[in-house]
């Protein structure tokens, strides 16, 4: 039953990624003044979304693990695998971002990259994740959850930081398409359509590759203790 | 002042002062990154003013790392840093100790470069040069606060001292984007670096109240 659920629901992603892309190459209009390149916008923001709620997963596992790391350490263990999984997926997510970004800006503002706030937060967004996937590397042992989730704590409190210094400094990134005023929001249904339903395939994948990395996380952490039990009954 | 933060305070200063390791080391290697920095880009007239409040930061930046690294890594010695985490004291007290020794060291090798760098790169501070006695501090607070916390985080890792690096920077850019911005402000006179100040400011009160909460399960963690 639980076998025939997963599947279903794979079938049911690959099908919407598929529906996702006709609508975004095929049904949507073409824009009045960026044409052709505006189309990777269907896949810059959906990415950009998921690796937003995937980094607050991440940060939501990492309060929870120091939380309950005292009196429930088996929820305590549940978090700190929802914490990796979640930064896992998440750069990955970002790295899509950085890369369709400057495609697009190569076109629309002639430039590949520019330090504006919101391209400055997400690089530094992405910077902050893989250091904290280096720590979980570098940092072996029983002690590198807690040190992970101090340090996912630590990488949060800065992008508020970052986003807010670089706004002083200088912004070039177009006003949010979404809530950024009378004139904002996407007008043509066709698109709106187009940009729905990518958001929702999107996710539907990332949801899929997250749950796996957290079964994957929790297999791991369930090998550990068998092993270190193993180990006290041989001696 | 708590007690236990003078004592490890007093005891830190007096190894330093004693064998000179740190200070010396930090000293020549900013006096190194100025040297090569002042080749590789030949400043000179208004250009020497543009760039000189960032090379001055990240000569900082890459210099303290050195101390930062030898904070806890001498306290790994005759396991000292095992009797530390069995003292009945509270961490913070540790930690500050650590950070206002280190940002003393740091401070010390700013005031002697900072004439070498006059020199070196032919400035004429245009702003109002008093704003830097604020500028560098708070700037200096954020790099050693932070980089304290963070040596302690990463010491018992494999390649601890690339470890810290990786870490911290990514974390201290908004503050090094504000010192920067805040000293190149001065140096041209150009603009004001009051917003700038505001917000090392900020980031130094966000970041000392955070590890100061969460040193004790870092120092801890098993």
């Amino acid at each position: 039953m639980k076998k025939l659920a997963i599947g279903l629901y794979v079938a049911v992603t690959v099908a919407l990624l598929g529906w996702a892309f006709y609508q975004a190459i095929y049904a949507a209009p073409d824009e009045q003044t960026m044409h052709e390149v505006q189309r990777i916008f269907y896949y810059h923001v959906p990415s950009a979304m998921v690796a937003f709620l995937f980094f607050a997963i991440s940060l939501a596992g990492c309060i929870g693990f120091l939380a309950f790391r005292r009196n429930r350490p088996d929820w305590a263990q549940v978090s700190d695998a929802w914490a990796l999984a979640g930064a896992e997926v998440g750069v990955v997510f970002c790295t899509v971002v950085l890369i369709t970004g400057p495609l697009w800006g190569r076109r629309a503002w002639g430039i590949w990259w520019t330090w504006d706030a919101r391209l400055t937060t997400t690089l530094v967004l992405w910077l902050i994740y893989v250091s904290y996937l280096l720590l979980r590397r570098f940092a072996a042992g029983p002690q590198v959850q807690a040190l992970a989730a101090v340090l996912g704590i630590f990488g949060a409190l800065d992008v508020p930081i970052v986003y807010m210094s670089n706004r002083w400094w200088r912004t070039q990134h177009p006003a949010p398409v979404f809530g950024g005023g009378p004139d904002s929001g996407i007008r043509d249904p066709a698109m709106l359509a187009a940009f729905g339903w990518n958001v929702l395939a999107w996710l539907a994948w990332g949801v899929l590759i997250l749950a796996l990395r957290y079964h994957v996380e929790r297999q791991h952490q369930k090998y550990a203790v068998q092993e270190a039990l193993d180990a006290l009954e041989e001696t | 002042m708590p007690r236990a933060l003078w004592t490890h305070l007093v005891k830190d200063l007096r190894i330093e002062l004693r064998s000179l390791d740190v200070f010396v080391s930090m000293l020549f290697f900013s006096l190194l990154v100025v040297v090569l920095f002042s080749i590789a880009f030949d400043p000179h007239g208004d250009f020497s003013r543009e760039i000189a409040g960032g090379v001055l930061c990240v000569a900082t930046m890459f210099a303290s790392v050195s101390a930062l690294n030898q904070a806890w890594a001498r306290e790994i010695r005759h396991q000292v840093i095992d009797a530390q985490r069995m003292a009945p004291t509270p961490g913070a007290e540790l930690f500050l100790a650590k950070v206002i020794a280190n940002f003393l060291f740091v401070t010390v090798v700013q005031v002697i470069l900072a004439p070498i760098f006059l020199i070196f790169y032919n400035l004429h501070i245009e702003g109002q040069a008093w704003l830097l006695a604020l500028v560098l501090p708070l700037g200096t607070w954020a790099l050693v606060g932070n980089g304290i916390f963070f040596a302690a985080l990463s010491i018992r890792s494999r390649n601890r001292e690339l470890l810290l690096s990786l870490i911290l920077f990514p974390i201290f850019i908004p503050a090094l984007l504000a010192m920067v911005r805040a000293t190149t402000a001065i140096l041209t006179g150009d603009s004001d670096p009051t917003l700038w100040i505001k917000l090392l400011l900020g980031y130094d009160i966000i970041f000392t109240t955070a590890s100061l909460l969460l040193f004790d399960v870092v120092f801890h963690a098993e």
